[in-house]
């Protein structure tokens, strides 16, 4: 998910590598004559468009990664010039900004126009308006997936029957046009089938922060490792390769007692133990990442994991029902659930991972986070009895970021749980 | 005697307090805080050991055989009597820097000459200081920058001409002043202390040469008697700029708890509304941090709020409340934005609104912000105590009783005429913890 | 019945509309059910829900559609971010002050995010009341979107029906239907009034008329609509030169009344908006003879108007606006957005580009439902009426 070339391990110079040739492939996608679509990383349908030999384009991660680039307060402005609000998403701005600028890529390599936009409306309506305005700038057609929200609690059978019959009766007939190809299910279940085992060994991974110390941090570390599996890879070789390689790295460090590795060097002790909810701050990331590891704070489970889906209930790809499974994945996704199932899953990961307090990022792009925070900071304070901490700035908008009040209130927070556990000592 | 200290940097003011090995609080300091966060740290931590100086002068008095009724007018005598040492040593420098500036100011104001103007305004204020500080003048704000202005914008406005012209000599004051500030003056006893005990027992006219005699000498052996810190603890906004190692910063908020918990142990919510942010904080029975709650990104409903707003207005701090308290008809105010403020008020007067029920709705704008975190932070439980550079607003304070009232029922609120310390307090109180844990370590 | 001067009729009428329509805490839905211990009212919040179903199942849709500036926040603010909307903030205030008590359950439909998830907040605040989030089709098809839609409503009627409602019979939606049905037909009068003779019908007027709709049974409603046209053509209130606009916002959070009074004020007679949306959705009736279900669904997507919430894959983007703007002979159109709302705010940029192309002069501004400040916007509005005038 990210360009940043600090990390040492082995998986991660492999990850850098897929994700700098995916970007070659996308820039010569008009030579070579692949079809490009566009897509959103929440429930995506990457299987899907692999087996129509469709290569994915994600905007949010072109925001993302303009955003770690120190790129998106230009886009962002250039979006606002045209007439866009400093109020809404800067997501859309940041990647609206980078189209006006010439859509030149991470990688320096300008990205082809879509010729498909595959509208996967799955947890947040601002997608819906983003590729509204995309289709006013690049004409692209615009294929609809309206995947219901789970507002009761639960995927209903109704709501799955709901998604396969847009995928057979809608999508895929989409994906025909652009692709000029055949549904081919075979194909689908081959790549379901590897999607499934890489899923086993991210699992695996993200499941090994409960050892103490933590392998990994499950936060800032694991934005990278869940990178190729909600991005254009899962189904693929290569993250079949990258995820039994990190789950090896892991096991070593686990064998060794280490903690992860941040930019700064290999993590030194560990004093408290987090979960997080919310996506991280991409314009200061490592900043940010900082102002944990260098006062021991790990985090052992975070929600922006689970923004592409959930496998905490055992959910896999499953190549025997490919179409059920792609909707059932859709669906399950986080931001895809409801307020009562994420607070929770939160305290499920308080509890589960043994952590010493919660932390909520609240970033103002993303209402379909963030409308809610306060009350789920409180619910699951109520049912964990731990302490929870609240800091806001956004995803790319540097205008939203002090770094000096988030590490006030981060070392705040910290101090008042070494606090409380020195009473308990003493006591 | 062995100490433990307390720093607060915080956005406007720095304040320290002192505490005994009793945990008594011997001292407190305070000066504003400038861009040189060194010296304002310096600054406050003197001022808090002058004060230390000046309680145990009440405890030596007692020793002496001064009746016990006169004592609290000599120990205000020799509290003005050390204010006016401090007091012209300040204005030496600020001669001194003054004259320094003199080209650079006479540069951008072609033809003017402001020496000789200078020299009678420092003159004049020079002889002006033994009555600013006499027994029974009005009393003076802590800090000489504001006690010096005042002064000097009256002497220079008597004396400006074309060629002294009073916006040049406003600029000569206003250089210099802050190279003042930017240093510490540590003033040797004779100078101070020592004048300072020689006026006072001048102008209480005490009955023999030996009473004074026993007096100097208690009151010379006070000043002399060495004190050892043994431990400090710095907090507050500008915390991680204090020249103290990691282990001795507290956040403010762990600081302001535990100061609320020191002041009223009944505490178990503090709302602290400072210049720059806002704390909800609660606390259990011992003054440890449960949980809390910060204003988000923006400042707005924020002590510098009401500070924009006193700008907009041109009205001091201190007017605000009282003038608030005249309103009939609060106009309820919608945005706390601190960017919006002056156009809104602005707005509002022209369409007729009186400034009392502007002002009126303001107060309640900002403690509405802080109902909003109290209860983000968990609600209000019983006791609290407020705290903070707003605490000492009256308005607001009224219009937070009200509220707590209304939405929380009967709650025992606290607010201590020395509130602004509580942060300070509370560090004081992490170190003299701190110095015991190191003591039983090494025993 | 005596005869009385229809201008003093008008202006009691309006004066009741006003109460209703401020009836933030919700006294007449109190004393409706007051009426008859069994009743049960189902609240709702913007920008659509099918209401036949809740009359159907003998219960009295409520609009819950904010505070606008009638409130102070004191326990709302405590949930919501500063860069998040106002409406949540005061609708849960409202809440968890009480005033609330009297809806048995909450319909929130799929506008926003936000609202969104202030179904999910209901759930853990409220937990002993009924809500429900209403998923509205995206996908165009009956087969699908229209099949999904009607489900979703069934399920509703379901679930009211052992809320201890009336059980929902085909019949009974039926009638339900039609009685919707003879509402949004005088609204769609009201609306071509203002069209013909706008001056007979103020916009300030004509929105506490429709907003009083959210809190009262659909056929009294009905009757104060019907009422309401009849005195307004007996007023003999006289023309006036003021500039023909039409406004847009996606009002889901409500702009203040004196917001309207502002720009009627600053010379701007509106024509055509899109606030209380839900009054005028579908556009046209219903089909009351069929599978009422089906009718409802397949008037939803076929008669949907436009809405930012919605998506519209064979629509060209602000297209119906500029038609509307058009019909209603608007010689302006004022894009009045709430501060924070998403979906009209990315919207906006396309449907301004839309109405400059159509050279029709536009302006935008931003408010929030407790917005106490009009000077800017009657300064802003001002100028538009006059450069409007001029040209």
């Amino acid at each position: 998910m990210s360009s940043i070339a600090t990390l040492k391990d082995p998986s991660q110079e492999r990850q850098k590598q897929m994700i700098a040739g995916h970007f070659t492939r996308l820039a010569k996608a008009k030579e070579s004559g692949r079809k490009v679509v566009s897509t959103f990383v929440p429930g995506n349908l990457t299987e899907l468009l692999l087996s129509f030999d469709l290569l994915p384009i994600l905007p949010e991660i072109n925001a993302l990664q303009s955003g770690m680039r120190q790129r998106s307060a230009e886009f962002i402005q250039k979006a606002e010039k045209i007439g866009h609000s400093e109020d809404v998403c800067a997501y859309v701005k940041c990647d609206l900004g980078m189209l006006e600028s010439g859509n030149v890529g991470p990688t320096g390599e300008v990205l082809p126009r879509p010729d498909l936009l595959l509208l996967s409306y799955t947890g947040c309506f601002t997608f819906l308006k983003w590729f509204e305005l995309l289709k006013e700038s690049t004409d692209a057609p615009v294929a609809m997936l309206q995947v219901p929200y789970q507002g009761g609690g639960r995927a209903t059978p109704e709501m799955r029957d709901y998604v396969v019959r847009q995928l057979r009766e809608v999508i895929i007939p989409a994906l025909e046009r652009v692709s000029g190809k055949k549904y081919d299910e075979d194909r689908l279940k081959e790549l379901l089938a590897r999607s499934a085992k890489a899923e086993d060994d991210l699992v695996w991974v993200l499941e090994s922060a409960k050892h103490r110390p933590s392998p990994i941090d499950a936060y800032f570390g694991a934005v990278y490792y869940v990178g190729p599996i909600f991005s254009a890879f899962r189904g693929t070789e290569d993250a079949l390769h990258y995820y039994r390689e990190l789950r090896e790295e892991v096991e070593d460090r686990i064998r060794r007692k280490e903690g992860p590795i941040t930019p700064d060097g290999p993590m030194g002790e560990q004093r408290f133990r987090l979960v997080v909810e919310g996506p991280p701050n991409w314009t200061s990331f490592r900043e940010m990442w900082k102002m944990f590891h260098s006062e021991g704070a790990v985090v052992v489970a975070s929600t922006y994991t689970k923004v592409g889906g959930v496998y905490d209930d055992g959910f896999r790809h499953d190549p025997n029902r490919p179409l059920e499974s792609l909707a059932e994945y859709c669906l399950g996704c986080y931001t895809n659930r409801n307020l009562p199932t994420r607070a929770s899953m939160i305290a499920r990961y308080v509890q589960d991972y043994h952590a010493d307090g919660f932390l909520v990022h609240s970033v103002k792009s993303c209402d379909s986070f963030s409308a809610g925070q306060l009350l789920i900071l409180r619910d699951v304070e109520a049912k964990t009895g731990k302490p929870g901490g609240f800091f806001e700035s956004d995803l790319v908008d540097p205008r939203y970021f002090s770094a000096a009040n988030i590490k006030n209130r981060v070392e705040s927070y910290l101090q008042m749980i070494e606090q409380r556990r020195s009473k308990v000592v003493a006591s | 005697m062995r100490c433990a200290v307390g720093i607060d940097l915080g956005s406007t003011t720095t304040k320290s307090v002192v505490l005994g090995e009793d945990g008594r609080i011997l001292g407190r300091g305070i000066t504003n805080s400038r861009s040189n966060y060194d010296v304002a740290c310096a600054v406050a931590r003197r001022e808090a050991f002058d004060d230390v100086r000046r309680t145990l002068c009440a405890g030596a008095l007692a020793r002496t055989e001064l009746p016990a009724a006169d004592r609290p007018a000599f120990l205000e005598r020799l509290r003005r009597g050390f204010q006016l040492s401090q007091y012209l040593v300040q204005l030496g420098a600020l001669r001194e820097f003054a004259s320094a500036e003199l080209p650079a100011v006479e540069a951008l104001f072609a033809g003017s000459r402001l020496g000789p103007a200078l020299s009678r305004i420092l003159d004049a204020l020079e002889a002006g200081a033994p009555a600013l500080f006499a027994p029974d003048a009005p009393r003076r704000s802590d800090f000489f920058r504001d006690t010096a202005a005042s002064e000097y914008h009256k002497l220079a406005q008597s004396i400006a001409s074309p060629q002294q012209p009073f916006e040049a000599l406003l600029g000569v004051f206003d250089k210099a002043i802050l190279k003042v500030e930017n240093r510490d003056i540590d003033i040797p006893f004779a100078e101070g202390a020592g004048r300072a005990i020689d006026r006072a027992i001048l102008q209480s006219c005490l009955p023999t040469r030996t009473m004074a005699e026993s007096i100097r000498a208690v009151l010379t052996e006070v000043y002399e008697h060495p004190l050892e810190v043994v431990a400090s603890v710095g907090t507050g906004y500008g915390r991680a700029r204090l020249p103290f190692p990691k282990e001795q910063i507290r956040s403010e908020i762990l600081c302001h708890g535990l100061g609320a918990h020191a002041m009223f142990p009944g505490t178990a919510t503090v709302l602290d509304i400072g210049g720059q942010d806002t704390k909800a904080i609660q606390v259990d029975g011992d003054g440890i941090v449960t949980s809390f709650q910060m204003n988000d990104r923006c400042a707005a409903g924020c002590g510098r709020y009401l500070g924009y707003i006193a700008d907009e207005m041109d009205l001091g701090l201190h007017e605000l409340s009282p003038l608030a308290e005249k309103s009939t008809r609060p106009v309820r105010i919608t945005s706390t934005c601190t960017v919006f403020a002056g156009a809104e008020i602005r707005d509002r007067l022209t369409l007729g609104q009186r400034r009392e029920d502007v002002l009126a709705g303001l107060h309640r704008a900002v403690i509405l912000r802080a109902m909003a975190l109290l209860a983000r932070s968990g609600g209000v439980r019983n006791e609290l105590t407020f705290t903070g550079g707003v605490a000492k607003n009256s308005t607001a304070e009224r219009v937070l009783r009200q509220l707590i009232s209304e939405n929380y029922g009967d709650i025992t609120m606290n607010v201590s005429p020395d509130s602004i310390y509580t942060g300070a307090l509370g560090a004081a109180l992490f170190a003299s913890r701190m110095a015991l844990a190191r003591e039983e370590a090494a025993a | 019945m005596t005869a009385t001067n229809p201008g003093t009729e008008l202006q009691a009428l309006v004066s009741r509309a006003e109460d209703l329509a401020h009836d933030v805490t919700l006294r007449a839905v109190r004393e409706w059910k007051a009426a008859e211990p069994s009743r049960k009212a189902i609240g709702y919040m913007p920008v659509y829900v099918p209401r036949e179903i809740i009359h159907a199942a003998g219960m009295l849709p409520v609009g819950v559609f904010g505070a606008g500036e009638s409130v102070e926040i004191v326990k709302g603010d405590a949930f919501f971010q500063s860069y998040i909307c106002h409406i949540p903030r005061s609708v849960l205030d409202l809440a968890l002050r009480g005033a609330l008590d009297c809806l048995d359950g909450m319909l929130f439909p799929s506008t926003c995010d936000v609202i969104r998830n202030l179904s999910g907040m209901w759930q853990m605040l409220f937990p002993q009341k009924y809500v429900h989030y209403i998923d509205l089709p995206q996908d165009p098809s009956p087969g699908l979107g229209g099949a999904f839609f009607a489900r979703e409503m069934r399920q509703i009627a379901d679930d009211l029906g052992r809320m201890g409602g009336t059980p929902v019979t085909d019949g009974r939606l039926r009638a339900s239907i039609a009685a919707y049905n003879e509402n949004r037909r005088l609204v769609e009068e009201l609306y071509q009034l203002r069209r013909s003779q706008f001056w007979l019908a103020p916009a300030s007027e004509v929105y506490v008329l429709l907003r009083a709709g959210n809190v009262l049974p659909v056929e009294e409603h009905t009757k104060l609509l019907a009422e309401y046209l009849t005195l307004a053509r007996q007023s003999g209130r006289h023309p006036v030169d003021m500039a023909r606009v039409a406004i847009r916002g996606c009002f889901c959070e409500q702009p203040p009344v004196d917001l309207i009074r502002t720009l009627e004020r600053a010379g701007c007679t509106i024509v055509d908006d899109d606030w209380l949306i839900h009054s005028r959705w579908p556009r046209g009736s219903v089909d009351a003879q069929g599978d009422p279900f089906e009718a409802l669904s397949s008037a939803f997507l076929y008669r949907s108007p436009s809405c930012p919430s919605l998506y519209r894959a064979h629509e060209r983007k602000g297209a119906s606006l500029v038609a509307d703007a058009r019909e209603a002979r608007a010689e302006g159109v004022i894009f009045a957005s709430a501060s924070f709302c998403d979906p009209a705010l990315l919207d906006q940029p396309m449907t301004m580009a839309a109405v400059k192309q159509a050279e029709i002069p536009c302006t935008a501004f931003l408010y929030a439902e407790n917005t106490g400040q009009f000077q800017p916007i009657r300064e802003q509005a001002g100028t538009f009426a006059d450069a409007i005038k001029l040209s």
